[in-house]
Formats: structure tokens, C-alpha cells, sequence
């Protein structure tokens, strides 16, 4: 229910690569309770303990002691904030990993994510902004609320919806059970054993693990956009990836925990890690693309969100370059024309059969010719044509992650209440609570009618 | 002839209704068609059950009625639900109906401020879209100040048993036939809904030896705060099935029955359908349960729960006697269907006073609703909301998070009725903690401030929590050692040792421990704490986590609850909301946010466009 208003509220203050910090913003009566869980600073002071106004250096740390960022943060104690609560500012290093990571401890520790225009919102009913601009907060809600609900439908992998409504469906029909065995008890009912119940939530259980998995390996966060590069051997692969690389080293950071034995080289394109993977390294020890098929390079293919295809203008197409086209079809692909410093024997006409001209791109890797109209593609395919959102599609994100491991949650309580021979009213509710957060994550926020499907499943009326 | 309030009807709304009004001070009148028929169980002969027990348990709570009457004419009482957690277990009694009906009527008799008299209500007089009185079907006039309306099933009653039907309010009674009218001219929507009862049959031709005796309980109980728990002398209830036969029959019949016949095409409560339509709807089931009640302890006519059927008398005859046990059992009064109008709830506010006509108050059958404790609960609030605003006094209003009564009000006028309403536990989102045993702890308070709730009954619930505070902390403070003799009392309980020192507090959340074993042994003698303070603080620790849940639940809802909504709001002005939302909130009318956020097709951004439309506006609801 977004229209609370005495829980804190969290946010990335910043648009994702808008600027080179990013700010996570707290807002509400337990924003600085939350701040001191996980902010360490230099001077062992307590946010807590300084005025308002004011600023502190210190470092975010996650619960396990891991070091996140190093950040400056700033207090405003209400009413003397925007939205005249208690407002606490981190100001984190740009780009996405850092103010993502912790906004998701703040969340860890009791904040919610904001609505969209919430903090507007909220300055608003707190009296910080007048009724004359009462107009603009309701388009900022309404519009904002309309694309986030875009953004969601859009976010939601394939067929994670109909998954979604499936589980939701399946909860439904064992609070069904459970709710005949409750109101009805003195009915004739030929309702299913309590025990055999268990067993159905279990498997529920089983499969909201399976999505959760399927989910974070979809995660834009932790594994940022990956991009392959793929071709045959000797295109200038490596020389592509150095050279897309060593242009930004300056900001290529590492990041803490990533598997980093297929990772080549990360880096930020409009604050959005882009982790290239260079697929040259593997090929050495294989022959021929068949073999390269059953090895790695395949997931890398199938993992990528896009894959720069590198092809030798100075070769004529050879039935090794079809093959990989092949593999890569259906893909999101930028086919790059390399070594155009070279006499060109490339039949590009051919190139031209399997990919549009706006996607194919003249370099020399060599030579560092056409890699800023390269980097632009990049962006634009990551990107789309500038109506995604970046910073709402990570929030959304989160959400859905906030919600499944709520839902998680809440189903193995369910377990537990029916292995501690607790009595149908206790699993039931918190299937209901499973059921009602897994609408939140599809945006169906109706009532279900468990009454309904009683009258017509059971034959009530002793 | 001036009184303050005037309440139309004596069944069991009307009996609340003008008992609250009356005991407020107010001068009130109650007009009834026939004064020998007050507080009448036209249908099953008892009260309580699930949900419908807690409806009862907050009623006397707050003041009301019925659950004394029921302790003073039952003859049988049990627990059910038994086995299962405190919040979805329920009383349920069976009542002597003309005991009830007695005791009810002495009552209102005795009670100060409260006229009785017989009359049938007219018109209801209205000046200025406020009401000032009632006009009966004599030409007599009443002016009040406000009336409540509390006419049951009588609005344009018909009643139907096979090819015939008759006008009747109930058996053998005249119906309202002019009010109907009278609503509709002061525009108000009427719909029209339907309900049944079964036949009733001689006690003296009943072979019991082929039925299954139904024992009540034998422990103290009652379902008022106020009466002292006692163990009951009960009269036992009976099961027997229908069977093969019994369906032919039907099927036979199946195109004499009213719901094929066309006698009947108004909705009717799912939860008790006629046996015709059980047979029709479930073809698979071999057999359908048939409850024998008694109707009371000074006669022999017996109930046939489960068997209701408006089907003509002579082919109830033969259904009645295809059931075992039943073979030769005599019918002493058929069952039949009677159709009714009933006021469509949406058009009413939280205090159930019309969003129409001020003054005017309606409870209990008339807004839609099927039962007897329904019907009470609504009363009570009526009677209540219609002397307080007399008063000048500020309303009552009961939310979905502290009461069974307020989720009945807020589904009555948020939902699209599809049938008569009954209460389930199932319909309360906070069942856990609304739950009988905490009806005097949850809603005293409130009635001690209305004046329905003596001072000295308040201090006892306060006494009562306050022990429970004590115990719950004192548990937490007696620490166990594990040593050989503790670890022998917990064998002897029949739970596993300890091996680290455990506060009773812990041990008490180990599912096969009930919280009598440990004061046995642990806490000193058990007669030192009220079973009720037992109860409470064993319920409080065992179920801690989910309490606390819903709680916060209830709390991440804030203040929707009391965000009220201007009743001439016009949705369509305001910026931001879907079309569908303003629709439908222009349709309901929602009293509170809270109430917007609960109708179909209004989703949270509409209730934050809402939210901020209404920042700094009235706050003043209900006219």
C-alpha cells in the first residue's frame, strides 16, 4: 500500500550515469537508525550523534562486514528536510553497483523502496510544498506510477508473469482447502488431509526457489549487461576488448564478488556496467567453432544481452564466419567490420543479407578508428531509444527481489506451522500474505474471493 | 405522539437497536407488526457459530443484547472448531426459541425509555432529505427525531411452497407492502433476495436409535462476558443422512421445486441452499447430512438442518420420509422460500445512517443480510450511531481492524451483494486477533464511552488485561535450569528436555505445551489466575508472530481508516484518476480511504491521487 506514511523510504537520488556520484536517499522517522546500521565512519561517531546539516566520511558495510563504498553522508532532521522527516543522504561513488547495493542493505534493515514521486509525495502531506503545486505532484505520481507499471510488465522476463500466476493460482486453490476445512468443519466435506497439504505448499516452496534463481541470473545489478565478442580467430578480438577497455580504465573498478573467471573487462557506458567477455582466450585451445559450440563460449553466447560480432575486412566471408552467424542468430548483435585500415576483400553485400546497415560497424582496432560511433550503438541497443529508465528498471529490480524473498518467507512459515501441527487458520494466512506479494509483483492488487470458489467447489448447506 | 427515536421492526435488529437507543437516554418507540412476535428465530433454532460467534461475543461487549438472552434460554452449547487455534473456534447454542422470544420481550418491557407498540410503518416522513417521523398503515404519525428501520424480510414478502405462494412477512404473518414503495419514491435502490427454511416434524415419530446423538459440551461456559460460566444441562441434537431414495425423490419432483419451477428466480444464500439444489448441483454426492434440533425444551417439534425445501407439502412429506430415522416421522409445519426487498447497503454509511436522508438509520435482513447475529450486530450500531448523533454526540464506527462487526458493515457497503451475506471467519483479513476470547479486551473501552458498558464491568476487562500483562512478563522472567528435576517435570509433561537454562516464556511456544501444564508445576497453583487471563496470555505468547504480523499489517495501513471522504465529493473533478475509478468511487460513495482502497478497480495510485486531492480539506464526514 503505497499510501503509508509513517515507514521510511529509500531511493537512488541520482539518474543511473548522470553524475559521478551517486546519492541513496532515506526518508522517514527511522532514517537514521538505518544509516548507523550500516555506515561505519572514520571518527566512530554515530549519525545519530551529529547535527543536523551536517556531513560525515565513512564507509557502508554489509551485514557479513564487506565493504560496499566509501561515502559522505548528510543529515537533515525534520521538520528541516524536503519532506520534513528525518532525511539521511549517502553520497555513494557513481555508477549502479554501489548506490544499488546500498539501498538494498538500507531495505535489509527496514526501509521500503519509494514509490514513484514519493518524496514528493510525502513534502507534500507534510505540508513542505503548498497546495498551488498540488497539480504537479499528482502528474509526477500518476505518470511515474504508469511507466513504473510499464517498466514492470516490460522487466518481467518471458514467461515470469504466467509463473507467477501459476504459483499464485496454486496458493490460491490451498487456502481454498484450508479455509473449507476452517469455516465449514461441521459441513460434509470430502476436503484433502491436512498433511497431504503440506506436501502441495512444499512443492509451491520448491518452485518459488527455482524462479528466484532464474531471477537472479536475469539480474542487471549484480552481473551488470554483458556483452560477447564473439568471431573467428585472428579478427581482432582482443584488440577490440583493450581498446573499448583502456579507453575508460580510469573508472573500471572491480567488483566485490563477482565470478570473475569469465569476465574479461568491465566497464561503464552512461554508468551501466558493461562486462565484455572475450571469447579469444577460449578458442586456443579448440579448433573449430563445433567445438567451441559445446563449450563456454555458447553459454556466453547465451547469456549475453548483446554480442559484438568481429569480422576481418581484410578476408573474404568464409564458411567458419557463417557458422558463428548462425549460432548467434535471434541475438541482439552490432556487427563490427575490423581492420578497415586494411585493403578491404570483405563481400559486405553478403553482411548485408544477415544484419541491417544500422547495425554493422566499420573499425580498426588497431588504429582506434570508428570505436566512439561503436561505443554510441552500444549505448543505443543497452539503452533502447532512450525511454528505458534505467534507474526505475533497477528499482524494479530490487522490488522484485524484496517481494520473492518476502514470499519465500512467508511459505516457509507456512511449512513450519504445519510441521509445528498448528491449525489451519496460521498456514493460511501466510499463504495469503504469499499470495498477495506475488500480486504486487505483477501489479494485480484485486482481492481473491476464497468463498466464492468454496460455494462452487464444495457442497455447502448442513 | 414525539419521541426521539423511532425503531420499525422487533426482530433482532430492532430488539438492539431500540435496547441501545433506550438505555442512552433517549426516548424511544419500537413498532412491530405483532407484538407477540418479538426477537423471532423464524429459522434454525440457535445462535453462534463460526464468525457468527464473534459477532455475538463484540455485540455484548459493546452493550448489546443477545448473548445474554442466549445464555438465559439455551439448551445446548459447544465449542467448535475445537482442535483448531483460538481465533477460529466458535460457540454455538441452541436456543429455546419461545424462551427466547420471552425473555427477549420481558425486557424490552423493563426496560426505561422504551415504548412498545404495535404498528406497521407506512411512509416515513421526510423534510428537507431529513426524516422527522413515520406514518403507520392506520394513519397514526410519529414524530422522532431519527428512525431506524428494521424490517426483516417483510418489505413486499412473499412466501412460496411448491405452485402456491401468499403475501407473509413470515408464515402466518402480514407484510410490509407499502414501504417499499415509500423507499423507492425517496429514491432509494431496492433489490430483492430470497431465503428458505426447512420443514419442522413431531419429535414422537423420530426412530432416534438410526441417527448419531450430538452431545453439547460439558464444561462451563457462556457466551456472555457478564454471565458466570456454568455447565449447561443439554438436550442432544441428532445426525442422520439422506440417501439414494431420498435424491430420486427430488429428481422426480425436481420440476414442482420453486428454483425449476419459476416460483423463485431471486438469489438466495449460497450457504444454505435447499436440498433440492444441493441434489441438482452436486449429482455426485451420495448422501447429504440432516441435523435434528430441538425448537426448544416445552415442545416436540424438531429442525431439519440441511433439509430446507419449498418444494409442495406433500412431496416434503415423502423427502422427509426417505431418510433414515425418518421413515415414519409426521411434518408439523412445512418448509418454504419467502422473497423479500432488501435496501442496497452501498447507499448507507459506516454508522448505517442513509447517505441520503439524515436521520434515517437501517439494520440488520432489510440491508441484504442472512442471520440473526448479522442482523444484531447491525442493530446495535444503528441504534447507537442514531442516539448518539440525537445527542449531538460524535459517531461510532467500527473498522475492519477492530472488529468482526466492522468487516461486516464494510464489506455490506463496499462489496456487490450477490446473495444474502452471512459472516465467516475466513471474511475477517485479521481473524487472528479479532477473536472471541478478546472481544471484551478490544471493544470495552468503547462501549464503557458510549454508556452501554458500566464502569464497573470496564474495570473488570481492565483487571483482566492488566493480569495478563503480568503474567506474560513474569513468564519471561522465570528462568528453568536444566537440571535432573525440571527435566523430569517436562518428561512428565511430555516435551523434550533442556540443556541450556530456557524462560518459561519460550517454552511456552513449543507447540505440545499448554500454558496449565507449566503453572502446575512452575507458576504456582492455577487457581491464583482466571482461566481467562490463562487463556489470553498463553494465546499471546503461543501465536506471537502472527499477532504481531497482522498487526503491522494494520499498522502499514495507517491512517486510511480515518481519512474521511466528503460524501458530495465529485470524482469526476478530481485530476489523475482513471475513469474507472471515478466510476466506481461515484457509484460507492466510500465513506473513508480506507473503504476507496477496498473496492474493485480503485488501485493504490488512485487512493495517493485521492490522498493528496483531499490534503487540507474537511475532514467532517456523514452529513
Amino acid at each position: 500500500m503505497e499510501a503509508e506514511i509513517n515507514d521510511t523510504i529509500v531511493a537512488v537520488g541520482t539518474r543511473a550515469g548522470e553524475a559521478a556520484i551517486g546519492i541513496v536517499k532515506l526518508s522517514g522517522s527511522r532514517s537514521i537508525f538505518i544509516a548507523d546500521k550500516i555506515f561505519k565512519s572514520k571518527n566512530k561517531k554515530k549519525i545519530k550523534d551529529i547535527n543536523t546539516y551536517s556531513m560525515i566520511y565513512g564507509h557502508i558495510v554489509d551485514n557479513e562486514g564487506h565493504l560496499i563504498d566509501e561515502v559522505i553522508v548528510t543529515v537533515m532532521k525534520n521538520p528541516g528536510s524536503y519532506t520534513r522527516e528525518d532525511v539521511v543522504e549517502i553520497n555513494c561513488h557513481g555508477g549502479i553497483i554501489a548506490t544499488t547495493k546500498t539501498m538494498e542493505l538500507c531495505i535489509e534493515n527496514g526501509a521500503r523502496i519509494a514509490d514513484p514521486g514519493e518524496f514528493t509525495k510525502r513534502a507534500f502531506l507534510n505540508g513542505r510544498i503548498d497546495l498551488s503545486q498540488a497539480e504537479a505532484v499528482i502528474d509526477l505520481v500518476r505518470s511515474r506510477t504508469e511507466q513504473s507499471l510499464r517498466l514492470a510488465a516490460k522487466n518481467l522476463r518471458g514467461n515470469i508473469k504466467e509463473e507467477i500466476n501459476r504459483l499464485r493460482k496454486n496458493l490460491f486453490d490451498i487456502r481454498v482447502k484450508l479455509e473449507a476445512r476452517v469455516d465449514f468443519i461441521e459441513e460434509d466435506l470430502e476436503v484433502t488431509p491436512y498433511q497431504e497439504i503440506t506436501k502441495e505448499i512444499i512443492k509451491i516452496r520448491a518452485e518459488l526457489e527455482e524462479l528466484i534463481m532464474n531471477e537472479k541470473k536475469g539480474e542487471i545489478i549484480k552481473n551488470g549487461v554483458k556483452i560477447a565478442i564473439i568471431g573467428k580467430p585472428n579478427v581482432g578480438k582482443s584488440s577490440l576488448l583493450n581498446l573499448l577497455s583502456r579507453k575508460e580504465k580510469a573508472i573500471v573498478t572491480p567488483i566485490p564478488g563477482t565470478t570473475r573467471d569469465a569476465v574479461e573487462e568491465i566497464l561503464y557506458v552512461e554508468g551501466i556496467p558493461l562486462i565484455l567477455i572475450d571469447t579469444a582466450g577460449i578458442r586456443k585451445t579448440r579448433s573449430t567453432i563445433e567445438k567451441i559450440g559445446v563449450d563456454k563460449s555458447l553459454k556466453h553466447i547465451d547469456e549475453a544481452e548483446l554480442i559484438l560480432l568481429v569480422l576481418d575486412g581484410n578476408r573474404k566471408l568464409e564458411q567458419i564466419d557463417l557458422q558463428i552467424i548462425n549460432k548467434i542468430k535471434g541475438k541482439s548483435i552490432i556487427c563490427c567490420i575490423n581492420k578497415i585500415d586494411l585493403k578491404q576483400k570483405l563481400e559486405v553485400e553478403r553482411i548485408r543479407n544477415y544484419f541491417s546497415e544500422k547495425y554493422i560497424i566499420k573499425i580498426s582496432a588497431l588504429k582506434g578508428k570508428g570505436i566512439k560511433k561503436l561505443e554510441n550503438k552500444i549505448k543505443y541497443v543497452i539503452l533502447g531509444k532512450g525511454d528505458i529508465d534505467l534507474e526505475e528498471k533497477i528499482i524494479i529490480n530490487s522490488r522484485h527481489k524484496e517481494k520473492l524473498e518476502e514470499v519465500k518467507k512467508s511459505l516457509n512459515r507456512a511449512v513450519e506451522a504445519v510441521e509445528n501441527k498448528m491449525s489451519e487458520e496460521f498456514p493460511s494466512y501466510d499463504l495469503k500474505t504469499a499470495f498477495e506479494l506475488l500480486g504486487e509483483i505483477i501489479g494485480e492488487t484485486a482481492r481473491e474471493d476464497i468463498l466464492e470458489k468454496i460455494f462452487s467447489q464444495f457442497c455447502i448447506g448442513k | 405522539m414525539k419521541y426521539d427515536i423511532i425503531v420499525a421492526g422487533a426482530g433482532h435488529a430492532g430488539c438492539e437497536a431500540a435496547l441501545a437507543s433506550a438505555k442512552l437516554g433517549l426516548k424511544t418507540i419500537l413498532l412491530t407488526i405483532n407484538v407477540d412476535k418479538i426477537a423471532l428465530m423464524p429459522c434454525n433454532p440457535s445462535i453462534g457459530g463460526l464468525g457468527k460467534s464473534q459477532l455475538v461475543r463484540e455485540l455484548d461487549a459493546l452493550g448489546g443484547q443477545m448473548a445474554k438472552t442466549a445464555d438465559n434460554t439455551l439448551i445446548q452449547i459447544k465449542v467448535l472448531n475445537r482442535s483448531k487455534g483460538p481465533a477460529v473456534q466458535a460457540l454455538r447454542a441452541q436456543i429455546d426459541k419461545k424462551e427466547y422470544e420471552i425473555e427477549m420481550k420481558r425486557i424490552l418491557e423493563n426496560t426505561q425509555n422504551l415504548t412498545l407498540r404495535q404498528g406497521t410503518i407506512n411512509k416515513i416522513l421526510v423534510k428537507n432529505s431529513k426524516v422527522f417521523g413515520i406514518e403507520t398503515e392506520s394513519g397514526l404519525i410519529f414524530r422522532s427525531e431519527a428512525v431506524v428501520i428494521t424490517a426483516g424480510t417483510f418489505l413486499r414478502g412473499r412466501i412460496i411452497i411448491g405452485e402456491k405462494d401468499y403475501k407473509a412477512g413470515r408464515m402466518g404473518e402480514y407484510p410490509a407492502m407499502n414501504l417499499t414503495r415509500n423507499l423507492i419514491d425517496l429514491n432509494f435502490n431496492i433489490g430483492r433476495f430470497q431465503t428458505a427454511t426447512p420443514p419442522r416434524i413431531d419429535k414422537r415419530t423420530i426412530d432416534f436409535s438410526k441417527t448419531i446423538v450430538q452431545y453439547g459440551d460439558r464444561e462451563p461456559l457462556s457466551f456472555s462476558f457478564w454471565d458466570e460460566e456454568k455447565i449447561y444441562e443439554n438436550i442432544d441434537c441428532y445426525l442422520t443422512y439422506t440417501n439414494k431414495k431420498t435424491h430420486k425423490i427430488i429428481a422426480q419432483n425436481i420440476e414442482k421445486s420453486p428454483i425449476r419451477s419459476g416460483m423463485v428466480d431471486t438469489h438466495g444464500p449460497r450457504h444454505c441452499p435447499s436440498i433440492d439444489r444441493k441434489v441438482i448441483n452436486f449429482p455426485g454426492k451420495k448422501r447429504h447430512p440432516v441435523f435434528i434440533e430441538p425448537e426448544g425444551a416445552h415442545t416436540g417439534e424438531m429442525y431439519l438442518q440441511g433439509l430446507t425445501t419449498s418444494m409442495p407439502a406433500e412431496i416434503q412429506q415423502k423427502i422427509v420420509n426417505s431418510v433414515e430415522g425418518l421413515e415414519n416421522a409426521r411434518i408439523i409445519r412445512p418448509g418454504y422460500a419467502v422473497e423479500y426487498d432488501y435496501v442496497i447497503p452501498n447507499q448507507l454509511n459506516f454508522t448505517l445512517e442513509s447517505k441520503n436522508i439524515e436521520n434515517l438509520y437501517f439494520a440488520g435482513q432489510i440491508n441484504g443480510t442472512s442471520g440473526y447475529e448479522e442482523a444484531a450486530a447491525q442493530g446495535l450500531i444503528a441504534g447507537i450511531n442514531a442516539a448518539l448523533k440525537v445527542q449531538g454526540r460524535s459517531h461510532m464506527v467500527l473498522t475492519r481492524d477492530t472488529s468482526y462487526i466492522g468487516v461486516l458493515i464494510d464489506d455490506l457497503l463496499t462489496k456487490d451483494l450477490i446473495e444474502p451475506y452471512r459472516m465467516y471467519t475466513s471474511r475477517a483479513e485479521y481473524r487472528l486477533i479479532l477473536r472471541s476470547d478478546n472481544a471484551d479486551i478490544r471493544l470495552c473501552g468503547l462501549g464503557n464511552s458510549i454508556g452501554l458498558i458500566t464502569d464497573c464491568q470496564y474495570e473488570k476487562v481492565r483487571r483482566k488485561e492488566e493480569k495478563t500483562n503480568k503474567l506474560v512478563s513474569k513468564l519471561q522472567n522465570i528462568i528453568l535450569n536444566p537440571d535432573k528435576k525440571n527435566n523430569e517435570i517436562l518428561k512428565k509433561i511430555g516435551t523434550s528436555s533442556i540443556d541450556t537454562p530456557l524462560n518459561i516464556y519460550k517454552l511456552l511456544k513449543r507447540p505440545e505445551i499448554r500454558i496449565y501444564d507449566l503453572v502446575d508445576y512452575f507458576i504456582g497453583k492455577r487457581s491464583r489466575y482466571d482461566k481467562g487471563v490463562l487463556e489470553q496470555a498463553e494465546t499471546r505468547i503461543k501465536y506471537e508472530g502472527y499477532i504481531n504480523r497482522q498487526l503491522a499489517e494494520i499498522k502499514k495501513l495507517g491512517d486510511l481508516e480515518r481519512y474521511y471522504l466528503l460524501p458530495n465529493l465529485d470524482y469526476f473533478k478530481i485530476i489523475g484518476l482513471t475513469y474507472e475509478a471515478q466510476e466506481k468511487l461515484t457509484k460507492i460513495k466510500p465513506n473513508t480511504l480506507g473503504q476507496a482502497s477496498r473496492i474493485a478497480g480503485v488501485s493504490p495510485a488512485d487512493i495517493s491521487i485521492l490522498m493528496l486531492n483531499l490534503k487540507g480539506r474537511s475532514k467532517k464526514v456523514f452529513n
